[in-house]
């Protein structure tokens, strides 16, 4: 194992006294207070995360749009700068390598935002496709780049007054470059999050993060929050986790994001195996369970058919929910057992308890379109 | 009544071939919101040094490892309606009870005074 990483942020997080844990090779902050109320405050008023350990990857030339179209199952053709767009790459078979987000910061230069975790995987996958390539140029900027996200329905009003930075211009999936007025420095400011809620990301220096992070916590208006109630957020609206929900050997029609992949633009890698997968029906599918116990599947723990012990998936992700009280998981299950209302078990170490499938999402996303 | 804890921060407390099974306060404080006990039925065995159930907060499920060995004569029903009992009390509120078939086990576990050494030196 290599050395564990450390962001920016770090000597902040010992000192707010949070409890810290390995994610992704980063010693990373779980929770301050606690989960659920980091969970609450982000769902009902504003909460702030470290978001610095997320890789960040530049590619730049005049071969960019096509070069990232051919890595991408979204399609950026003829993007406004300014747009942002969620998708994958791809692996030849289908499965994902990773999910991501492509800012587009002009017409030959794009940013990708990548899973901290995955950061050498994707530069290899990248350079990989880019060989041969003399239009394009991949450059790592994940060291130089710090980010934290601003979360919850009063995040606009909290980075205006704090930051002295303007939201309101910004639609959903939209940025802006603009200047940090604290330090005078470079950022871009988008209106994306992992919450299901409203809210806002930056990514800059260190130092500038550093000065946002340190207002916006020193405000009282904005609660610092953990990766614990990251996952219990995204998990909630249904937004999949890579290492979860998303794998290797995962294609994302499965996953149900087909609709950021889209089959009808040219050539990008993956493609044919998703055509092919797409017409032989697929075998497998996400859903969501709904456990009739107080018991949590976790991540691993078997599904079994309501008749029989025969193993027919597995949990992805799983909680008692914290805004809707149930235990409730996201499951890869056999396709035959995929349909809403379908009765199934789940097995939680020694003792198997009924479950019904439903939607992914158990609670409604509030974004500011 | 004595009471002997496990170096995976259980404790037994003792009444006569009756030990009554639980996690320690260090342990439901590092735990944090307790929101579900997994825990046997009356009737089941259970041997010293392996799992018989789990403790879980919203983060994470934490196994339980019984100190001692023995039969399960109760289980604290109040624990699966309002698990948030064991952050309340975690010493009143027991997770199991259990009829003890080898007492020299308990020559295994470590008194009040070492336990509280080792939680020292956890915390550092």
């Amino acid at each position: 194992m290599s050395e564990i990483k450390t962001t920016c942020l770090h000597d902040r997080h010992v000192a707010l006294g949070a409890q810290m844990s390995p994610f992704a090779g980063f010693d990373m902050p779980i929770q301050y207070e606690g989960i659920a109320e980091e969970h609450n405050a982000v769902r009902t008023a504003c909460g702030v995360f470290d978001v610095s350990h997320m890789g960040e990857i530049e590619v730049s030339g005049p071969g960019s749009e096509k070069f990232v179209n051919y890595i991408f199952t979204n399609d950026i053709t003829d993007a406004p700068v300014g747009k942002i767009y969620y998708g994958m790459m791809l692996h030849p078979d289908g499965g994902v390598v990773d999910d991501l987000l492509v800012y587009k910061r002009a017409d030959d230069a794009f940013l990708l935002v990548v899973n901290a975790a995955n950061i050498d995987k994707d530069l290899n996958h990248i350079l990989g496709a880019a060989a041969g390539c003399d239009d394009v140029t991949i450059t790592n900027l994940s060291d130089l780049t710090a980010q934290i996200a601003i979360q919850g329905p009063l995040s606009e009003g909290v980075m205006s007054r704090e930051l002295m930075m303007d939201g309101s211009d910004l639609s959903f999936y939209t940025f802006k470059e603009t200047v940090c007025p604290l330090t005078g420095e470079a950022v871009i400011v988008s209106r994306t999050g992992y919450t299901g809620e409203d809210g806002f990301e930056i990514y800059g220096s260190p130092e500038t993060i550093g000065k946002c992070w340190d207002k916006l916590v020193g405000s009282g208006e904005c609660k610092p929050c953990g990766l614990g109630c990251r996952d219990t957020l995204r998990f909630e609206v249904g937004l999949p986790l890579y290492g979860d929900e998303l794998a290797d050997d995962i294609n994302p029609l499965e996953a149900g994001l087909g609709i950021f992949v889209k089959l009808q633009k040219d050539d990008f890698i993956g493609k044919d195996a998703l055509v092919a997968a797409k017409a032989e029906g697929l075998s497998r599918k996400l859903v969501g369970l709904e456990i009739h116990d107080r018991a949590i599947a976790r991540h691993g723990a078997e599904v079994l058919a309501p008749d029989s012990d025969e193993v027919i998936g597995a949990v992805t992700t799983g909680y008692r929910g914290l805004s809707v009280d149930k235990s409730i998981a996201m499951a890869l299950v056999d396709a035959r057992y995929a349909q809403k209302g379908t009765d199934v078990r789940v097995k939680v170490r020694r003792k198997v308890f009924p479950a019904t499938v439903t939607a992914k999402k158990f609670y409604d996303k509030h974004y500011k379109k | 009544m004595k009471t002997y804890y496990s170096p995976t921060h259980e404790y037994v407390r003792v009444d006569g071939n009756i030990g009554y099974i639980g996690i320690t306060d260090y342990a439901q404080n590092a735990l944090g919101n307790v929101v579900y006990v997994d825990m046997p039925e009356t009737g089941d065995d259970v041997t010293a040094g392996e799992d018989f159930g789990a403790v879980e907060s919203v983060k994470a499920a934490s196994d339980l490892i019984s100190p001692v060995s023995g039969a399960v004569v109760e289980v604290n029903e109040h624990l699966i309606d309002n698990p948030r009992l064991i952050n309340e009390n975690a010493v009143e509120n027991w997770i199991i009870k259990v009829e003890m078939t080898d007492l020299s086990e308990l020559d295994d576990l470590m008194d009040e005074d070492a336990y509280n050494k080792l939680v020292a030196s956890e915390k550092h």
